[in-house]
């Protein structure tokens, strides 16, 4: 079985929550099929500047294909075309426009894909949103697997994207919020589709004492892992535990590892430590009493899904349903949706040690159930097993006419989303959940 | 947050949430919503807005504070650039126009300083208004201010109210301490050395009828009360659970030939003094003082029983 990965960006130094996710699902595929890796040559994910060479490389035993972009990104015409069809009504055209100017705009990846298609039997495209996959599946549409990394922002309320979802073999779903979602919007209940997720390489022994050590911290933190950025929720993050700290009750610091967009506030208990390697990463993580994730807009956390696996508690927003929902599934977590509950809510699991041994206990086996390797790797293969054997039920729509894709009758993506069902879904792993505890 | 009553094997996030968010409005008081607070605000403000609760001069120096200055404006029409007062020059310049629009094209030029006059009036307009709702804000953060200080003196006082009562339930606390230990405890010798004049018996149901019972013996001086230690309530309590095992009262503080009721002793009136000394009635306020039938009722109900 020969399989295709397509991502946007792709490498060992790549730490894009999707970009990531591609490069684990491609090297652990690597070991039951023949995987080969299509991406460009970009490494920034802002601007998509071509920065290594064309061709074919090895990243740990995977082969990688890279294409050049044709244009780098202007961030300020697409945050024009963004701003339009987010907010306004447009037509297809509008949209079509609004993903090119996205990017990364590389024909030669898509032209690959449609001459060379039937050299694979599929292709796993990652990120819905980007030229890659949405010229790519629609290419090679018979043998396109779909991972949509969606999360509830405007992007999902486009309507090029409904096509997409109906159109391919398969969809490979990070969490059962993001599948009750994809098929809000789009329909697709036919498309065969499993909730996978993605697993992680934790390491048997992090070493607590040497972050404290390394970084001379004695005192109890939490940590927050990711980029510093304002879409993360870390704006609100900064807001809550600033309150936090004015509680004198509270003793815990805040770690923040990543790099910053945002300034930090002057604070001796909150430590920027900037961006570190894997293996400090997983020592603070493990040091730490437990992890927040502020961000509103997640597919799937897989810094928390780590914390999971180190048996520590995590504290997420209450507000990105997929976090939400994580967290009552696996009983491994708690969230909040405003500051009294963020203190509330930290206090607990600062004050009661049983309930945030309890939370790890109850995430490490989450963890073990349903992300561990070789559940995730039995999902993928049942899936590629599942297709072979039945015929695709719908094919790929075409794309509407000249005078049609014209015609401005499309609603504005931020009402569609709007109308979106929100909540926690029950997924099948709720009961588990529920039965283990 | 140490009062959660999940076990630790059996965690349930739902509850625990709900745990938490009932502790946050325990903590608030009432869970209001944010349109239940917003619709308190804006009674609030309704009320703070009402022009006789103003009393302020910081208000009415903002309130002479001038306007802000009428901006310069200017009418901007399609003619305006080829207007003159001179009749001639006018007819000219319409003349020429054509030739000048074939060098370049006034219209948009036009257009733009129509529309930037058009922006001035808003501009002005809005302007105007500003300085209204300007007066307004002033006025409300004055009336915030004056409630906040209201707000602070009304807690200072509460607080005042909360450390006097604190202090008085002290106060009471110890009175009632050092009422329990003045309570007199008195060994059966004392009471055979009671002073001559004892006070009159109180009749006891059933002993009062007795008139063949002897005067206490009388004493010489009377001695000193002693004082009740710490141990001698309990002391007492015991002492009332042995006699409900062993027969009458007085049969057990007298000793055990005073326990057969032909003995004189036995047969002996008991004093008030002697009787709220043995219940131990005044031990504490909130007991209800026992009765002496109460004391032989214990003790019939034993015999009775035995």
């Amino acid at each position: 079985m020969k399989v295709a990965v397509v991502v946007q960006r792709y490498g060992p130094d790549i730490n894009g929550g999707a970009e990531l996710h591609a490069r684990y699902i491609a090297e652990h595929l690597a070991r039951h099929a023949d995987v080969e890796v299509l991406t460009t040559c970009a490494t920034d994910y802002v601007t998509w500047r071509n920065e290594r060479p064309t061709g074919v490389e090895t990243i740990n035993g995977v082969p990688v294909r890279r294409f050049r972009v044709k244009r780098e990104r202007d961030p300020d015409g697409f945050g024009r075309r963004s701003e339009h069809v987010f907010e306004e009504r447009h037509s297809i055209r509008d949209e079509l426009a609004w993903i090119d100017a996205e990017g990364p705009t590389s024909r030669s990846l898509i032209q690959f894909i449609t001459r060379r298609a039937a050299e694979y039997d599929y292709f796993l495209f990652f990120s819905y949103r980007y030229y890659h996959a949405y010229h790519g599946a629609r290419a090679a549409a018979p043998r396109a697997v779909l991972v949509p990394t969606a999360e509830r922002d405007e992007a999902i309320g486009l309507a090029i994207f409904k096509p997409l979802f109906r159109g391919v073999r398969g969809v490979m779903y990070n969490s059962p919020e993001e599948r009750a979602m994809i098929h809000a919007v789009s329909g697709n209940h036919e498309v065969p589709g499993i909730v996978v997720g993605v697993g992680s390489d934790v390491p048997n022994n992090p070493q607590s004492n040497r972050f404290r050590q390394k970084y001379n911290i004695r005192s109890p933190f939490a940590v927050y892992v990711g980029r510093i950025d304002q879409n993360k929720g870390c704006n609100e993050l900064f807001e809550f535990f600033q309150g936090y700290l004015r509680d004198v009750s509270g003793k815990l610091s805040l770690i923040l590892i990543g790099n910053s967009l945002l300034p930090i506030p002057q604070h001796p208990r909150i430590r920027h430590l900037g961006f570190v390697d894997d293996a400090d990463k997983f020592d603070a993580m493990a040091a730490a009493d437990v992890l927040i994730m502020p961000s509103y807009f997640e597919s799937l956390s897989m810094v928390a899904l780590e914390a999971w696996a180190l048996s520590k508690a995590v504290l997420v927003n209450g507000k990105c349903d997929v976090l939400k929902g994580q967290c009552i599934r696996s009983n491994a977590g708690l969230f909040y949706e405003g500051y009294a509950e963020f203190a509330e809510t930290l206090h607990a699991i600062e004050a009661n040690r049983w309930l945030a041994a309890a939370l790890g206990r109850n995430g490490r086996q989450f963890f073990r159930e349903s992300y561990d390797w070789s559940v995730i790797e039995r999902k993928y293969l049942d899936m590629f097993e599942r297709l072979k054997t039945e015929a695709p039920k719908r094919t790929m729509e075409p794309l509407p006419g000249w005078l049609e894709r014209r015609r401005r009758h499309v609603p504005a993506a931020k009402d569609v989303v709007a109308n979106l069902p929100v909540g926690p879904a029950d997924g099948e792993l709720r009961g588990d959940a529920r039965r283990r505890a | 947050m140490s009062d959660f009553n999940v076990r630790a094997d059996s965690v349930n996030v739902e509850q625990i949430m709900e745990q938490i968010r009932a502790r946050i409005r325990e903590k608030r008081g009432v869970d209001y919503t944010e349109q239940q607070i917003r619709e308190l605000a804006a009674v609030k403000l309704e009320k703070f807005l009402d022009p006789r609760s103003v009393r302020s001069d910081l208000l009415e120096y903002f309130r002479k504070t001038p306007p802000p200055p009428e901006r310069p404006n200017y009418d901007f029409g399609e003619d305006t650039l080829f207007e003159t007062h001179r009749g001639v020059v006018r007819w000219f310049r319409r003349l020429l126009q054509p030739i000048l629009k074939l060098f370049f094209n006034p219209n948009p030029l036009i257009q733009a300083l129509h529309i930037q006059s058009r922006l001035n009036t808003i501009n002005a307009e809005r302007e105007s208004a500003r300085h209204g709702i300007d007066q307004l804000y002033y006025e409300l953060i004055h009336n915030l201010v004056l409630e906040t200080t209201r707000a602070g003196i009304e807690i200072k006082n509460l607080k005042m109210r909360v450390e006097s009562l604190a202090s008085r339930v002290e106060f009471n606390e110890r009175r009632a301490r050092a009422l329990e230990s003045v309570v007199v405890y008195k060994s059966d010798e004392e009471r055979q050395q009671r002073p001559a004049a004892p006070p009159a018996p109180i009749p006891i149901e059933g002993r009062a009828t007795q008139p063949s019972a002897p005067p206490a013996s009388p004493s010489t001086a009377p001695t000193p009360p002693a004082v009740e230690g710490p141990g001698q309530r309990s002391r007492r309590r015991r002492r009332r659970r042995g006699r409900r095992g062993r027969g009458p009262a007085a049969a057990v503080m007298n000793g055990e030939n005073a326990a057969r009721p032909d003995t004189p002793a036995a047969s002996e009136p008991l004093s008030t003094e002697d009787l709220s000394t043995f219940t131990g009635a005044e031990s504490h306020r909130s007991e209800t003082p026992a009765t002496p039938a109460d004391s032989d009722r214990d003790s019939d109900g034993e015999d009775e029983s035995q």
